[in-house]
């Protein structure tokens, strides 16, 4: 019964998404205020709507109702609590209706904050949504229904594949979701602006949190991934240029390139046939993301069975959402007034130079995916394309770019003196000079290790003499610089946090690949092994019983210098629905970095093949992810940006038109 | 600075950009192009000795052997058509198992042993790795029944 309820809320809401998509447009294009205010009260009904069916669908697989095909496929009875709820989402056909959940989710967010919005820009943007909402809604009402009944029931479910049974990858689908469909109000906004053929500063303050906010979610889910990556499978490596992961990063570099033009828009009313353009992208390429993955193209954990109906159907939906914004794109563009002039060197002039080392980036990441599906479709010719073609592609790309991030914020708009940055910057640059000392010293590392370190610590440093610089800290009274730390806005802070994070990405990815240690061995109990100062004495390994698996469960003592770290215990689990084998790797952090033991097969007489890794620094990749969202979060609590506040946006409007750059000098 | 001239500085700044671009991607598609190989077709094609390459088939059955050290596994790879003898040293992935689809990556050696430096079998027990059902059906020696891809 909720199960058919389940499905009828679909279906109505595709009806209602069909209604928001058409009558407000024609409304507001034929001067029918009746019919233009429809949107907001369709776009809030949609979310209700939806909520009612993942609801039902979440439902399903907590009562473990198995005359549903979806959960007899991705469910069981043994599974824990927490997994039967995700399993509602680890699925091609559940994950689609949580992306419609979200989509009317942020669709009902520009319908109750939109208030202040004009009310034209406002039904348009609802009609956008409500067309990707038809898109999505059809697909998963007509192509991949959830709610699919199975007569005669089975007994048991077949269970969800266990390497997506872990707490990282629970939550990994709904941050990646968030980040990719909350890139729908930013291409809304800007297929809205094409239609009304204006686009000004204050379009880009409607934009810049929405791109802002689902910018973090996405770094989140990135991060989430990677991070599910590196514990989960086994091998140590927390990044594998897999197409799955490139599908998620390329919206990631294009929602960077766009949260960074947007500011030109907002704050000078420039580039804004770019903005725009990178808007339909950024959205475009997370459009890509979701159906690449879901539908089977790519050979990999996440596809599942696939089905040549919906391969068509998606190919036809990216077709027209591409094509048809990019058409209208064409039309329409030209007619954009250009904005204010800049020279070359000013902040202006950074942010197009970020944009454009993030688009080259970002060109060749979506080569280096595609290419083989091309290659494979025109020949039949099967290659792979792996990380040594992003090593030497993505990585000098980048390197310029991070190398000049320091100096961007510390640009006046319009026209800046690059002498005076450099003279600020002095004192960072002193401290990478250091860095790069003691690391020629200490390690005689790699070049690439130094290049990093030289890096990670000057964009670290700049980043913070930067807000330092703002704050006349050492230069003035504290009690003066207490008082600037207090006016200076949020969404500076946030940019300080944003580009920190980076930084000390930087480092966590050069450490733990330059001075990563590893050994390999055959261990029996009693025998132990040195590996990076640490001594490993393996106690030895028992079987042990879980939930929904059984396991070996290895014993390791660690001490360093006589004296006892920790006790490791890596499993290798084998569940039996459906089975299959997983390692579970033992991971411990410690000051500089982790102790990685994942342990294989058993040689038969009492051996096991372990591998053993030092990794130093390497959760600094994922703090530092944090401090990015962190940052994003701090700038979105800025009251400039807050969504809806709208008593005080003619305030914010007249301080910006008085003030062209508050946060520029 | 005029605004045609501030423009061209930009239009050259993006042409440089994406020239580096590209000039960085064909080079690396040059060397870095892995492709995939049956067992037969290491058989057919000339192979260039240095050229690293993926091969994927079945682990043949009853063919796995550890070596003395305990970390080196010798198996066959087979497309039910031709065989290749697998070196690899290092943890064998959780789903590797006689009879079930595998790809490894790695070159040959001068004996024609293929060495691999990697060993991908991370899927569940009915899937085949789809290069490696496309394989089995060139040979004609796919049946179906065993995976859904």
């Amino acid at each position: 019964m909720i199960t058919e309820i389940g499905y009828f809320a679909l279906v109505l809401a595709l009806a209602v998404a069909v209604v928001q998509a058409t009558v407000p447009l024609i409304g507001v294009e034929r001067g029918m205020p009746s019919w233009a205010a429809v949107a907001r009260p369709a776009a809030v009904t949609q979310l209700g709507l939806t909520a009612i069916a993942f609801g039902a669908l979440i439902y399903a697989f907590v009562v473990s109702d198995f005359s549903v095909l979806n959960v007899v496929q991705n469910s069981h009875t043994a599974k824990p609590m927490l997994y039967k709820v995700a399993g509602a989402w680890g699925n091609h056909e559940g994950s689609l209706v949580m992306w419609v959940l979200i989509l009317a989710l942020f669709g009902a967010g520009v319908a109750v904050f939109g208030s202040n919005l004009p009310s034209g820009l406002r039904t348009r943007v609802l009609a956008v949504q409500g067309m990707i909402g038809v898109g999505f809604l059809f697909f998963t009402v007509f192509l991949s229904n959830p709610f699919e009944r199975v007569v005669p029931a089975p007994l048991d479910g077949t269970g969800l594949n266990p390497l997506l049974q872990d707490p990282g990858l629970a939550f990994h689908p709904p941050f990646l979701y968030l980040g990719y469909v909350g890139f729908s109000i930013a291409f809304s906004f800007a297929v809205a602006a094409l239609i009304e053929g204006r686009v000004d500063p204050a379009w880009a303050r409607w934009v810049r949190p929405w791109t802002l906010a689902a910018w973090a979610f996405l770094t989140i889910g990135v991060g989430l991934g990677s991070w599910w990556a590196y514990y989960e499978l086994g091998w140590g490596g927390w990044w594998f240029w897999d197409p799955v992961e490139n599908a998620s990063f390329m919206p990631w570099l294009a929602g960077t390139a766009l949260l960074h033009s947007a500011i030109v828009v907002e704050k000078r009313d420039g580039l804004k046939t770019w903005t725009i353009f990178l808007a339909i992208l950024t959205f475009s390429l997370s459009l890509l993301g979701t159906f690449i993955v879901r539908s089977g193209v790519l050979n990999s954990v996440h596809t599942f069975a696939s089905d040549p109906a919906r391969g068509i159907f998606i190919l036809g939906f990216l077709v027209l959402v591409v094509g048809g914004s990019l058409t209208l794109f064409a039309v329409r563009a030209p007619s954009l007034r250009a904005g204010s002039l800049f020279a070359p060197i000013s902040r202006e002039g950074g942010l197009v130079l970020n944009n454009l080392l993030l688009m080259s980036a970002l060109a060749t990441v979506f080569l280096g995916t595609m290419y083989p599906l091309f290659l494979d479709a025109l020949t039949g010719e099967k290659v792979t394309v792996g990380p040594p073609f992003f090593n030497v592609t993505f990585v000098p790309l980048m390197t310029p770019l991070f190398a000049v991030m320091a100096f961007g914020p510390m640009l006046a708009w319009k026209r800046a003196d690059l002498m005076g940055a450099v003279t600020r910057l002095k004192f960072a640059l002193a401290l990478t000079a250091f860095a790069v000392l003691v690391t020629l010293i200490f390690s005689r590392g790699p070049v690439l290790a130094v290049l990093g370190v030289a890096l990670g610590v000057w964009l670290l440093v700049g980043s913070l003499v930067e807000l330092a610089d703002r704050l006349r800290l050492f230069r003035c009274a504290a009690s003066d610089s207490w008082r600037r730390a207090r006016n200076l806005p949020r969404a500076a802070y946030g940019t300080t946090l944003a580009h920190a994070g980076v930084a000390v990405v930087i480092l966590g990815i050069t450490g733990s690949l330059a001075w990563e240690t590893e050994s390999l061995q055959v261990l029996r109990p009693g025998d132990t092994v040195d590996v990076a100062g640490f001594e490993f004495r393996f106690e030895g390994a028992r079987d042990v019983l879980g939930p929904n698996y059984a396991a070996v469960r290895g014993t390791f003592r660690v001490t360093r210098d006589g004296e006892e770290i920790a006790v490791m215990e890596p499993e290798s689990r084998t569940f039996t629905t459906p089975p299959m084998t997983t390692t579970e790797a033992a991971i411990r952090p410690t000051t500089l970095g982790d102790l990685y033991i994942a342990v294989g097969e058993s040689d038969g007489s009492g051996g096991y093949a372990t591998r053993i890794y030092h990794k130093p620094v390497i959760q600094w990749i994922w703090a530092g992810a944090l401090i990015m969202v962190a940052g994003a979060f701090v700038s979105l609590s800025d009251r400039r940006h807050r969504v809806g506040a709208p008593a005080r946006k003619k305030t914010a409007a007249a301080q910006a038109a008085a003030a062209p750059s508050p946060q520029g000098t | 600075m005029k605004p045609k001239r501030r423009r061209l500085i930009f239009v050259l700044a993006g042409l440089a950009t994406l020239g580096v671009a590209v000039a960085l991607v064909l080079s690396a598609f040059q060397d870095n192009l892995v492709f995939f190989n049956s067992p037969t077709d290491v058989f057919e094609k000339d192979i260039p000795a240095d050229r690293r390459f993926r091969l994927g088939g079945l682990v043949e059955e009853d063919s796995v052997r550890r070596e003395g050290d305990g970390l080196t596994t010798v198996f066959r790879v087979t497309d039910l058509n031709r065989t290749v003898v697998v070196r690899y040293t290092g943890l064998l992935p959780d789903l590797f198992r006689e009879g079930q689809g595998v790809v490894t990556e790695g070159q040959l050696a001068a004996d024609g042993v293929f060495v691999a430096s990697q060993v991908l079998a991370k899927h569940d027990e009915t899937y085949i790795p789809r290069e490696v059902a496309d394989a089995l059906k060139r040979s004609g020696q796919w049946r179906g029944a065993e995976g859904a891809e």
